[in-house]
């Protein structure tokens, strides 16, 4: 199975067109994160222009912001913040999700009862919501952003994992391993993960879609990445008052955003069909 | 067991004739799974309540020492502890701060030292105006566009539903506010830019003030909505018995309104309840964006003077009724569910 999935060519040949255009933007926007401080065309924090809210120019591709900053660069290196605090996130997200989900189908019993009440209610708060109190609590800064988004979107994949472990956990090849007397951490590793890890990932995508969503929320209403940095939702609160202008620096932005988790979510629908079937 | 269920929607008519044991049996099942579902609500209240209160007990240093500033003497500082109870432990804190929220006491504002059920009141009926219209306009809406792609599935009506909603679910709210804003009151200036709720004068400057928020939450909310009902009627319509009333020659239609959609009613209220949850982000987002004088809005605002029992109160707020409302979904959802109903 796992052998399978890492196979190129299983993956390659069910790809649709779609797909593959959705995973090339992907692509783009991580290599423009990895590589950012090298290509942007100005220094990002510079005020490079007289004019404030700068129409695209041949110098300026993407316009000026509200101080007279360059947007391309800007936005370059806001794919950092915005790409690498929600990989961060989601990551946390998952690891913490996924282990105890196995763990509370292989256990079983009192401690998978409490932990799934528990992790229900904290389910209950609604996101951005979760998200104001802590940071009008703790005030914002990008661990406390990674950890918070983590907390909030581990009990989902928690809910997740649990439900597909429950049913591998059902398994001859289960029931044997424990015969055999092997412990929960070898069960959970070698018997339950290799077997539920293709929609595991498909839900690790579209987690990191709810968790960009999410921050560009908190940051648009200003709890975000903090200003002098900005990630994307920051750079549409910031250039906000360009909106009546119509102009460049609050539109691509939004842009960058939507190409990056219309491109995710379409890299999952398109999914090779087993994969994606078991996701759902 | 779909073998089963296969021969239970059928008219009510026919099941009055069922015998009187089952259908106690059955009722008794229903009432032990309401009561169920009404004890989880129950701790899930509790355990909310207690991670509201306690992520302000997170706040570093001393609530006393921040509202005061750097300059207070160390007296200053002990006497507002004293005065505002933080001696006390925070448990028997949270505790009174309970037994307040029960009786509608919500305490005062850190702020402007007015009672916070004040600040509250005067704007709790506009963000629940601006909720209530959202959901009553998207739920009709997202079940009728649900149930007709899943019926023409594949159709092109199907796949271009398909990729406005996954587009639409794919964007921040935030996003659609503001690109409606640059379309409808800059392009096209219909609707004033950025309006005040405050400057209305007729019923034509509320519908053009309240249409851009109200249109552009029904969207948010209705698009899980509809990918969500549109999956669950699919699930449905691929069982045997759906199959079975097909080749009968039932129409499609009638397949699905008679034979699918009682047992696809539980996951939709599910879809339902779920999508709500965007509901109240997307009421946060609203009233910033669009200024509108509701209780989101003083909440963020409290965010930035760092105001906490505002902060708490209006999260205690949101928090409950999003509770309420799953729980009035679910319920629905186990009512109806024609498994149990005779």
């Amino acid at each position: 199975m796992r052998a399978g999935l890492l196979n190129p060519a299983r993956w390659g040949v069910q790809f649709n067109l779609v797909g593959i255009c959705a995973a090339l933007v992907i692509l783009f926007w991580a290599t423009v994160a990895v590589f950012a401080p090298l290509i942007t065309p100005h220094p990002v924090g510079q005020i490079v222009d007289f004019d404030y809210f700068g129409p695209m120019t041949s110098q300026y591709w993407l316009g000026t912001d509200y101080l007279g900053r360059d947007m391309l660069s800007r936005i370059m290196v806001g794919a950092r913040y915005t790409v690498g605090i929600a990989l961060a996130g989601v990551l946390l997200a998952c690891f913490a999700g996924v282990m105890l989900g196995m763990t509370a189908a292989v256990v079983g019993g009192v401690f998978d009862t409490v932990l799934s009440r528990f992790l229900d209610a904290f389910n209950s708060i609604p996101s951005l919501l979760f998200g104001l109190v802590v940071v009008a609590a703790v005030g914002s800064s990008i661990p406390v952003l990674i950890v918070t988004l983590g907390l909030i979107y581990a009990p989902g994949s928690y809910r997740f994992a649990r439900a597909l472990a429950v049913n591998t956990n059902t398994m001859d090849f289960v029931t044997v391993a424990r015969a055999r007397g092997e412990g929960t951490l070898y069960l959970v590793r070698e018997e339950i993960f290799p077997n539920i890890i293709g929609p595991v990932l498909a839900d690790f995508g579209l987690r990191f879609v709810w968790i960009v969503l999410l921050l560009s929320g908190l940051s648009f209403l200003g709890i975000g990445v903090q200003p002098p940095n900005a990630d994307w939702g920051q750079l549409v609160r910031e250039n906000l008052g360009g909106l009546p202008f119509a102009a460049p620096a609050v539109i691509f932005p939004s842009i960058a955003i939507a190409s990056l988790t219309i491109s995710v979510n379409m890299l999952i629908d398109n999914l090779p069909q087993r994969v994606r079937d078991r996701a759902e | 067991m779909t073998g089963g269920v296969a021969c239970v929607p059928r008219p009510t008519g026919l099941s009055a004739s069922a015998p009187g044991r089952w259908t106690t049996v059955l009722n008794r099942q229903i009432a032990v799974l309401l009561l169920r579902r009404l004890g989880i609500t129950l701790i899930s209240l509790v355990i909310v309540s207690f991670a509201v209160f306690f992520a302000t007990e997170l706040l570093p240093g001393d609530v006393a020492q921040i509202l005061l500033g750097q300059a207070a003497t160390p007296e200053a500082v002990a006497g507002l502890r004293t005065a505002m109870g933080l001696d006390e432990p925070a448990i028997i804190r949270f505790v009174k701060w309970m037994g307040g929220l029960a009786v509608g006491d919500m305490g005062t504002s850190y702020v402007n030292n007015t009672p916070i059920a004040e600040l509250i009141g005067n704007r709790l009926g506009n963000s629940l105006r601006l909720a209530g219209v959202a959901t009553a306009l998207s739920v009709p809406l997202a079940l009728t566009l649900g149930i007709t792609t899943a019926m023409y599935r594949r159709s092109l009506y199907d796949r271009v539903i398909s990729v406005l909603t996954i587009s639409i679910v794919s964007v921040p709210e935030f996003m659609l506010a503001t690109g409606a804003v640059l379309i409808f009151a800059v392009y096209l200036q219909w609707v004033p830019a950025l309006s005040m709720a405050s400057d209305v004068a007729s019923i034509g400057d509320l519908l053009r003030t309240f249409a851009l928020p109200v249109g552009i939450l029904t969207l948010a909310v209705s698009v899980q909505m509809i990918r969500m009902t549109r999956a669950a009627v699919i699930d449905t319509l691929s069982t045997p018995y759906v199959e079975m009333a097909l080749l009968k020659g039932a129409s499609m239609p009638r397949a699905v309104l008679k034979h699918a959609l009682p047992n696809a009613i539980g996951p939709i209220a599910n879809a339902i309840a779920l999508s709500l949850s965007y509901l109240i982000g997307g009421v946060i987002i609203m009233e910033t964006v669009f200024n509108y004088p509701g209780v989101a809005k003083l909440m963020v605002d409290a965010v930035s003077t760092r105001d906490l029992p505002l902060i708490q109160s209006c999260a205690i707020i949101f928090c409950f009724s999003y509770l309420f409302l799953v729980t009035l979904a679910d319920v629905a959802g186990i009512l109806s569910n024609p498994r149990l109903r005779h």
